[in-house]
């Protein structure tokens, strides 16, 4: 804890210096607190699964449970990564253009419009993209599969989608919701760069573009890897959208085949209301694994922030 | 904007043309050869080449489509028409203006494609809901005010075959998404403030804040079902604990209640996330002023350091509200499933909006006259964002109140 | 029909008061108590939906006392629940095993009661075709994807004077695990075990690739979208597609509510669960319709106290009955369950006791 000025403005100040210390170290508990919980209730409720030979109730048809989950696994981060290349581009672009293309008076409510976007519930993305993207997705497989066919990414495994509910969709529909979340967050932290820092960048002739090249970026690098972390959550974690649009299947590298893969949300969304006993177990299990994922991703995650964190340091 | 000031002055249109030269009539100059392109000269081009770039653009595309590819989706030739747009201007900007402007030119029309390229399903999304859902809520506005008490198949049936009027509304899954949203905002917007306000100004670099910083992060992977059945454990075993196992109070788990706790697992990570980010931007400067005045920390924090970044934190609190209201995996398994409208969210079973919408598009009322229930549930859907929109504007309208006046 | 519409909409006011009169004298016959009162919670098969809206509506005109809430979140979680004394009964695609059983009810033992009773149709989108013969080999070849187009010599020996086109054959089968599928995969295995190998499950093999959705409304439109498709569905929800008479010995059958109740008369009982039935899938009796689904209830045959007791039987015995069973069919499609089943259900609810 750094230490305040100490100031001799009486008890009261120091009382309310410690209730507030105190309140915002509790707020900081509980959520260790819950996550510790959570994670309990993932690991006891999933070991019947993780380890059958010590808890078997009644052998389930898949040879283990790795055998089960990693194809899951494999189609989740292959979402997931479809969705982050997809929107993060056009949503850092969409959060320049908030902060920096257009007039102020036009932001606020250009930002609002985004926002908008966040607000549409997942329910409504599921129905638009089964209904609305899916189909129109169908000739660009099409076109994809004949042209780039050569690809294993887009070859026909064994046939090409006519419905289009594959899981390059559902990549797409996960990047349109999290879009927004991107956005929101960048715009707010490249409105934060210092001005001064930009107009005098500008005062030495810099282009607009420079300009943003020169101080936005390095202000805003951080934040952009923070915001782009909570929309992997997002997509991760995303299951009725990725459930109403998928096809849900095995495991196969083509991204235009549909009923080839499976994501881990969407296989617990179709699965559980049915589950019992050991079923139960492993998906509650494949949920485990998905918090594992995470973890994973959030620890490269923290280590590419530090190590930035240390060039911007030594730079300065 | 202050941006603005860095543009080269512009020439009068009049004297454009293209790959001539031009001296602009501030600076007499005496003309430069022609391959020249002096950086001091900003040689402009005519402000109307962008549209015929993208007539070109378009005509092209629509060419190639009916050449090459055949028959590309809408989706398919929008992307064609706007990747040959920005290249086109590129390489027009290249040989009229100069490297620099080039750039410049290429990230900024980027940047208006990333625009409309977001807006594109956001329209798209936005027509659907409307489309769908607004003739359903004009010509039954009862919708709003009624619940699905005693509406059964037979009264769909009766709708769809015999024109009888649509029975049966939201109002239940209207008054549950409220409460329970509002109740679950009420328990993770002061435990995620409170833990952020921690991680930047109290914990900075410790140990106990780099654990929640790192598990914060993790806690956004918990897939929504998880977070359900974890409240519901939870709370069954509390239950157990305190009232007894009987099946009276077994069955009193599921209330409104118990939902907003089983959100508040997926929202706290989203609020706590967003705040520190900002929290993180608020000027040292601006701590140490209040410092100096002798204010007490914890007044700092409230009164400079919160204000200052009061709008980004509006807007997380917004993205947290929004990730949680759409949920109805969750909200199933910790509330229940009631047909009749409940505002008790401490007793009883509640029905949110989202489960209504999702039970409604994937189990009608009426197996056999599904019409009905599609028109209530894409009202539902548009009622459901409307009202996201509204605890949007009241979060922006509190942070509004309680932000600094002169944001930097 | 008209009339009961008409009642259910002018429940509330001064007729509610005659028309659940009338009810109440009509019960008498069948010697239920009208005694029953507060809140049954039940929850389990989400296929039972909408059947159970019309249910929980229907039985408060027969007990006014008396409300049902039922909780759609699957027939798996609706057992557990009900093992874990969460919900008094249990709506559930598939029986208990012993196991599960004895688990349930504390001291007593849980039974199950015959309830929706569903054919399973099974439904295609073809151009200009609007109902084919198959048999049940060539069902299961085309949904293990080795029949793959519609003018196979196979299919058109069955359909002499259709006109097939030479479309592809789309399989779509169910993204989630259902009862449906169970069935389904159940029936192929009964009926065509030379071909279709898997054994029955709630999902859909991996090994198959096909198109899928959620939910019967899912398959249902995918199917009606798609030329060439063709689907396994609840029959009372597929709309406009056109189905296949199956195979039944020599003959073939279309699906009809007959035909479902039929073979439901004829299964045998299921040594293993109380109540439950074991459905002969490989029948050539005449008029049956072999891909069939059962969704049972399942109550404890002793409950904690004389309430609890009393709900369950009103609901158990008002669901079964005519009734019931009529409001069902009108609101969800299902067909109605025979005679024998009803009194051999009525038996058991009577032996529900509390204690």
């Amino acid at each position: 804890m750094t230490t305040t000025p100490d100031q001799k403005t009486g008890n009261t100040g120091r009382l309310g210096d410690r209730i507030f210390f105190g309140l915002s170290w509790a707020g900081g508990a509980t959520i260790l607190a819950v996550l510790a919980f959570v994670a309990a209730f993932l690991v006891i409720q999933s070991l019947p699964a993780i380890m059958p030979e010590t808890f078997g109730i009644g052998a389930q048809e898949t040879s283990s449970f790795w055998s089960y989950v990693w194809p899951l696994t494999v189609g989740t981060v292959i979402a997931s990564v479809i969705a982050l290349t997809l929107a993060t581009p056009v949503a850092i672009g969409v959060a320049l253009f908030i902060s920096h293309y257009v007039p102020r008076r036009f932001a606020t409510s250009i930002g609002y419009l985004i926002d908008l976007l966040a607000a549409i519930p997942s329910v409504v993305y599921g129905a638009w993209g089964m209904l609305v993207l899916a189909p129109a997705m169908v000739p660009i497989y099409r076109w994809l599969h004949e042209n780039l066919g050569f690809i294993p990414l887009f070859a026909a495994d064994p046939t090409v989608t006519t419905t289009g509910r594959t899981i390059l969709t559902s990549g797409v529909v996960l990047a349109v919701m999290v879009l927004p979340i991107i956005t929101a967050l960048c715009r707010e932290i490249f409105l934060q760069v210092p001005k001064l820092h930009e107009e005098a960048a500008l005062g030495l002739g810099a282009t607009r573009w420079e300009m943003i090249k020169m101080t936005v970026f390095p202000f805003a690098r951080a934040g952009i890897i923070s915001s782009i972390m909570l929309a992997l959550g997002r997509a991760l974690g995303e299951t009725m959208a990725v459930t109403m649009v998928l096809s849900a299947g095995g495991f196969s590298w083509s991204l235009v085949t549909s009923g080839a893969n499976a994501t881990i949300p969407s296989e617990i969304a179709l699965n559980f209301p049915e589950a019992f006993g050991q079923r139960q177990a492993e998906l509650i299990a494949a949920g485990l694994m998905l918090f594992i994922i995470t973890l994973i991703v959030n620890v490269i995650a923290r280590y590419i922030v530090n190590t930035h964190a240390k060039k911007a340091e030594g730079l300065s | 904007m202050s941006v603005q000031t860095h543009q080269r002055p512009k020439t009068q249109p009049e004297s454009q043309h293209h790959r001539t030269p031009q001296i602009p009539p501030a600076q007499p100059q005496p003309p430069l050869a022609k391959r020249t392109s002096s950086s001091l000269i900003a040689h402009q081009k005519p402000a109307w080449v962008w549209a015929v770039a993208a007539a070109c653009s378009m005509a092209v595309s629509l060419l190639l489509n009916s050449l090459v590819f055949g028959s590309l989706s809408w989706i398919g030739l929008g992307a064609l028409a706007s990747g040959l747009y920005v290249v086109s201007m590129y390489v027009i900007t290249r040989v009229v203006e100069g490297r620099l402007e080039a750039a410049d030119e290429f990230w900024r029309h980027l940047i208006w494609t990333a625009f409309f390229i977001a807006l594109l399903p956001l329209v798209s999304v936005l027509w659907s809901v409307l489309s769908k859902g607004l003739p359903t809520l004009i010509s039954h506005p009862a919708l709003l005010v009624t619940d699905m008490h005693s509406v059964v198949g037979a009264t769909d049936i009766a709708t769809q075959d015999a024109g009888a009027s649509l029975q049966g509304g939201i109002l239940h899954g209207l008054v549950g998404t409220v409460l329970i949203t509002v109740l679950a905002s009420a328990i993770s917007i002061p435990v995620g403030l409170l833990a952020a306000i921690y991680l930047t100004e109290y914990g900075k670099k410790n140990a106990f804040s780099r654990s929640i910083r790192f598990f914060v992060d993790v806690m956004t992977g918990i897939p929504s079902i998880v977070a359900g059945l974890f409240a519901f454990a939870g709370l069954t075993a509390l239950t157990e604990l305190v009232v007894g196992s009987s099946p009276q109070a077994l069955q009193g788990v599921k209330t409104g209640a118990a939902a907003a706790i089983a959100l508040s697992v997926l929202m706290i990570p989203v609020v706590v996330r967003s705040t520190e980010e900002m929290l993180q931007i608020v000027s040292n400067e601006l701590r140490e002023a209040s410092y100096a005045l002798g204010v007490r920390k914890w007044r700092t924090i409230i009164k400079v350091v919160l204000p200052t970044a009061m709008s980004g934190i509006a807007s997380g609190i917004t993205l947290a509200i929004a990730r949680v209201t759409g949920e109805t995996a969750p909200i199933l398994v910790t509330a229940g499933y009631a047909a009749a409208t409940n505002w008790n969210p401490f007793s009883e079973w509640m029905t949110a909006l989202p489960v209504f919408i999702y039970r409604q598009l994937t189990n009608p009322t009426a197996p056999a006259a599904s019409d009905p229930s599609t028109a209530r549930a894409w009202a539902g859907a548009l009622v459901l964002i409307v009202i996201v929109m509204g605890l949007n504007l009241g979060a922006r309208a509190i942070a509004k109140h309680f932000a600094a006046k002169t944001a930097s | 029909m008209k009339f009961t519409r008409f009642y259910r909409g002018a429940v509330v006011g001064a007729i509610a008061a005659v028309s659940l009169a009338a009810c109440s004298s009509d019960n008498a016959d069948d010697g239920t108590a009208a005694a029953a009162s507060g809140n049954l919670v039940g929850g389990g098969a989400s296929s039972q939906e909408a059947a159970m809206t019309a249910w929980t509506d229907g039985v408060t005109e027969e007990h006014p006392e008396l409300t049902v809430s039922y909780d759609p979140v699957g027939s798996g979680a609706g057992r557990e629940g009900f093992i874990a004394g969460q919900y008094s009964f249990a709506g559930s695609d598939s029986a208990m095993d012993a196991t599960e059983q004895e688990q349930a009810c504390g001291d007593g033992s849980a039974f199950h009661v015959p309830s929706y009773i569903s054919p399973v149709a099974v439904a295609f989108n073809l151009d200009g075709i609007d109902s084919l013969n198959l048999k049940p080999d060539t069902i299961a070849k085309i949904f293990a994807g080795e029949i793959t187009s519609w003018d196979d010599a196979e299919i058109a020996e069955q359909n002499d004077d259709a006109d097939l086109p030479d479309t592809d054959i789309t399989v779509v089968h169910r993204s989630d695990e259902s009862g449906t599928t169970e069935n389904f995969t159940d029936y192929l295995n009964g009926a065509a075990g030379d071909v279709w190998t898997w054994d029955a499950a709630e999902s859909f093999p991996d090994e198959l690739t096909g198109e899928s959705a959620q939910q019967t409304s899912g398959v249902v439109s995918l199917t009606s979208e798609t030329d060439g498709a063709i689907t396994y569905a609840d029959a009372s929800q597929i709309g406009g597609l056109s189905t296949v008479a199956v195979g039944v010995g020599d003959e073939y059958v279309e699906y009809s509510a007959d035909a479902a109740a039929a073979a439901v008369e004829t299964a045998e009982e299921d040594p293993e669960s109380e109540g439950a039935r074991i459905l002969d899938r490989s029948t050539e009796q005449d008029g049956v319709y072999p891909i069939v689904m059962i969704s049972y209830h399942i109550f404890c045959d002793q409950y904690q106290d004389e309430e609890l007791a009393e709900q369950a039987k009103s609901f158990g015995k008002y669901v079964i009955s005519e009734d019931g069973q009529a409001a069902a069919e009108e609101s969800a499609g299902s067909a109605p369950i025979s005679d024998t089943i009803r009194e051999e259900g009525n038996e058991r609810i009577d032996a529900i006791t509390a204690g």
